[in-house]
């Protein structure tokens, strides 16, 4: 059994963890990028790694992935405290995507694949079937250069998988995608999950996060004020009550909390503590007229604002403008 | 999970890696368009050369025209014109063209100042007088030059016959010391030249194909993958491979119009260590020097992100080889001095220096000190290399917009977000 660590808790888990981190910290000259990220990913998670451009994302990535050292912390990689030890387990899926132009596309793959082992012969003939697989069959043999955006994407992509990793890293995927592709890709992603790869990837889309991960890491600002489940952090926002009454006075208006605020004809507050029922019974009592109540939970963007701050959400939104969600 | 397994799972071996990057960048560049221009290339700077040299010659000839004009008696000028004639026909190239000016009168009076003054035609010198008092006017340097030779002409004019000259036999030898010593010191130039031009046109073409890299965003997959320093190797290796190929298609052609002109290495100075160890030599040397100024094309690539940037920053190191080079080619000229010693000391110019000595001197030794000396360096700037490479291109994520625009919230997001400080 392993436990992962989060800020606040322990949290028991019967995986063991693919990635442990604690206290990592990456200065660049007089830039404090990364500061102190502690974060725990269980075998065959999917995970998010949530934050603004800037934020330290891709600077925690390529300490994980061992691309750069960290000044101070701890990381656990597939067991091994160097992830350099484990390179051939790991897919790589850069933010910043790059393939040779002239490379035709089954080769790009049985290149990527070499990189991480695989001899060249196998790494063409996989390359091949994964681009079948991947409705690209009719590239196999075009170069690079005469691919669209996407495709060259989805070949990369698939350049990551070529070696059947354990653990795949992807930063920024969904990033430069139309809507059709970024739905492929977490269809591939739950997929990579199903098959127990663990896949981490980072994002300022908060939609993707949410339809897709288990796990999350909050960055901002380099620091990292929450890991933990997608469901925990909705939960550090209290469920709001949207209540619609009949009787705008009354008894019944000493049950509301002082924080309501009446929007049009809702009234909205936080669901009480005591729960549910309490709050009903003093209504019925004190005779609001109930024409409607509905608790609604805490979205994930919500979540992310209150526990980023408005600065970094508003970040996330500029970043995230014009992107499919 | 075991030892075993996490060993199978590592980095490829270094040697592996770099096979892997260098087989990539090998066939890339052998079966690209620009490989073609690159087998042209040394072909451009030969066909300018010949062309310069073509016309510098035929400039030189034109310019080197220069008649001594007869102005004397009608008897004198036609005596000294057959002298001249006879002259000639023994000393051919030594007896200036000489040609007649003036016919005068018995105690007539010649201007030759006035007429060389005019600046007409091929006219440098004017010969006067008589034969037995001939008076040469010209500018000082071919007076000087000429004098003797017109002396001679007159005497032999005045005498009305050249004397026969005697009979020389002549013996061939196909070299001697002088000639050979200048033969060896014309191969070292010619050799660190070749080197040269090989050696900035191969470290342009790996700093260009790195910038690419860099612009196809590819450097942080392989970075991800491999160790640098395989990188850095396989990308200098591979470029050798393509140097290797490029020299033996140019050593073909090279040696194909030899023999077609019927010429053999017979026909040139045989180097100090003979033509095979020259041509072992060679590319060892090539190599290396390749390999030091390689790397450090290679570490200003890893500064630079743009071509624009590239060309600035490899400009002050392009500067610095031409320098180097002149202190190697200086060296030629102080064989045993200080200036040598430098020079094959100091690791970027040793290439130069020592491919210098193997045409002058015989001795093979210092060949494979200089080797290990090199080899030396080679390791060392490429570390040095590859780990500027790994800090400065890994230094952070792309560069994005950092700017805010205010946008809306859900109010309620927002609200909880002034709770939570």
């Amino acid at each position: 059994m392993a436990t992962s660590i989060t800020p606040e808790r322990e949290i028991t888990d019967p995986r063991p963890l693919a990635i442990e981190a604690r206290g990592l910290v990456k200065r660049f000259d007089t830039t404090l990028a990364v500061d102190g990220v502690d974060i725990a990913i269980p075998e065959g998670a999917i995970y998010g790694i949530l934050g603004p451009n800037g934020a330290g994302k891709t600077t925690t990535l390529r300490m994980l992935l061992g691309i750069i050292d960290p000044d101070a912390g701890y990381r656990r990689v597939l067991g091994a405290e160097n992830p350099q030890n484990v390179a051939r387990r790991i897919g790589y899926l850069p933010e910043e995507r790059g393939l040779y132009p002239a490379m035709k596309c089954f080769e790009a793959i049985a290149f990527m694949g070499a990189l991480r082992g695989v001899p060249l012969d196998t790494g063409r003939k996989r390359g091949k079937e994964l681009l079948e697989q991947h409705g690209l069959g009719h590239a196999i043999d075009k170069q690079i250069r005469q691919l669209s955006k996407g495709m060259a994407q989805t070949v990369q992509l698939l350049g990551t998988l070529v070696h059947e990793p354990k653990l795949v890293v992807f930063d920024e995927p969904f990033s430069g995608l139309d809507a059709i592709n970024q739905g492929k890709l977490e269809v591939l992603i739950r997929g990579l999950a199903d098959k127990g790869t663990t896949v981490i990837f980072s994002t300022h889309v908060i939609a993707h996060a949410e339809r897709l991960c288990e796990g999350i890491a909050i960055i901002a600002g380099g620091k990292v004020p929450f890991t933990g489940r997608v469901d925990e952090a909705r939960d550090r926002i209290p469920a709001q009550v949207r209540l619609e009454t009949r009787n705008a006075e009354g008894p019944w208006r000493a049950a509301l909390p002082a924080d309501t605020r009446r929007v049009g004809d809702f009234w909205y507050f936080p669901l009480p503590e005591s729960g549910v029922e309490p709050l009903l019974k003093a209504l019925i009592e004190g005779d609001a007229g109930i024409q409607s109540l509905s608790i609604e939970r805490a979205g994930l963007h919500d979540a992310f604002v209150a526990i980023a701050g408005e600065a970094a959400a508003a970040d996330m939104i500029t970043n995230a403008a014009g992107e499919p969600a | 999970m075991s030892q075993t397994a996490i060993s199978e799972g590592g980095r490829l071996p270094m040697w592996r890696a770099a096979w892997v990057v260098a087989r990539r960048d090998f066939s890339a560049i052998l079966f690209s368009r620009s490989f073609i221009f690159f087998l042209l290339g040394p072909l451009f700077p030969v066909i300018v050369m010949g062309l310069a040299g073509g016309v510098g010659a035929q400039v030189q000839s034109e310019a080197a025209v220069a008649d001594i004009g007869i102005a004397m008696e009608a008897k004198d000028v036609d005596a000294m014109l057959a002298a001249r004639g006879a002259l000639a026909e023994q000393m051919p190239g030594v007896v200036p063209p000489m040609v007649e000016l003036e016919r005068l009168r018995p105690g007539e009076a010649y201007d030759a100042r006035a007429v060389l003054e005019r600046a007409e035609g091929s006219l440098a010198a004017v010969v006067t007088g008589t034969l037995d008092a001939p008076v040469l006017t010209a500018t000082e340097e071919r007076a000087a030059r000429w004098q003797g030779v017109v002396g001679l002409v007159a005497g032999n004019a005045q005498a009305g016959s050249v004397p026969a000259p005697a009979s020389v036999e002549t013996a061939i030898v196909g070299t001697s010391g002088a000639a050979e010593t200048s033969g060896r010191l014309r191969t070292a130039q010619i050799g660190q030249v070749l080197l040269f031009l090989l050696i900035m046109l191969l470290a342009s073409m790996v700093l260009s194909n790195l910038v690419e890299e860099k612009g196809n965003k590819i450097i942080e997959v392989l970075a991800a993958a491999i160790p640098m320093d395989a990188l850095f190797m396989g990308k200098l290796f591979a470029m050798l491979g393509v140097s290797v190929v490029g020299i033996a298609v140019w050593g073909t052609c090279g040696a194909a119009i030899l023999f077609a002109g019927g010429q053999s290495l017979s026909d040139y100075a045989n180097p100090g260590v003979g033509w095979p160890m020259f041509f072992l030599l060679f590319p060892l040397y090539f190599a290396m020097g390749y390999l030091l100024l390689g790397s450090i094309f290679l570490a200003v690539g890893s500064l630079a992100s743009t071509v624009r940037e590239v060309q600035t920053l490899s400009m002050p190191a392009t500067m610095f080889q031409i320098l180097v080079f002149f202190f190697a080619s200086l060296a030629v000229t102080d064989r045993g001095g200080l200036i040598e010693y430098g020079a094959m000391a100091f690791p970027l110019s040793s290439p130069f220096a020592m491919v210098a000595r193997a045409a002058v001197e015989e001795s093979l030794w210092p060949h494979l000190l200089a080797l290990g000396w090199q080899g030396l360096w080679v390791f060392i700037f490429v570390k040095l290399g590859a780990n500027l490479f790994r800090r400065r291109v890994m230094k952070s994520g792309p560069r994005q917009s950092r700017r805010r625009f205010g946008l809306g919230f859900p109010a309620r997001a927002q609200a909880v977000a002034k709770e939570a400080g």
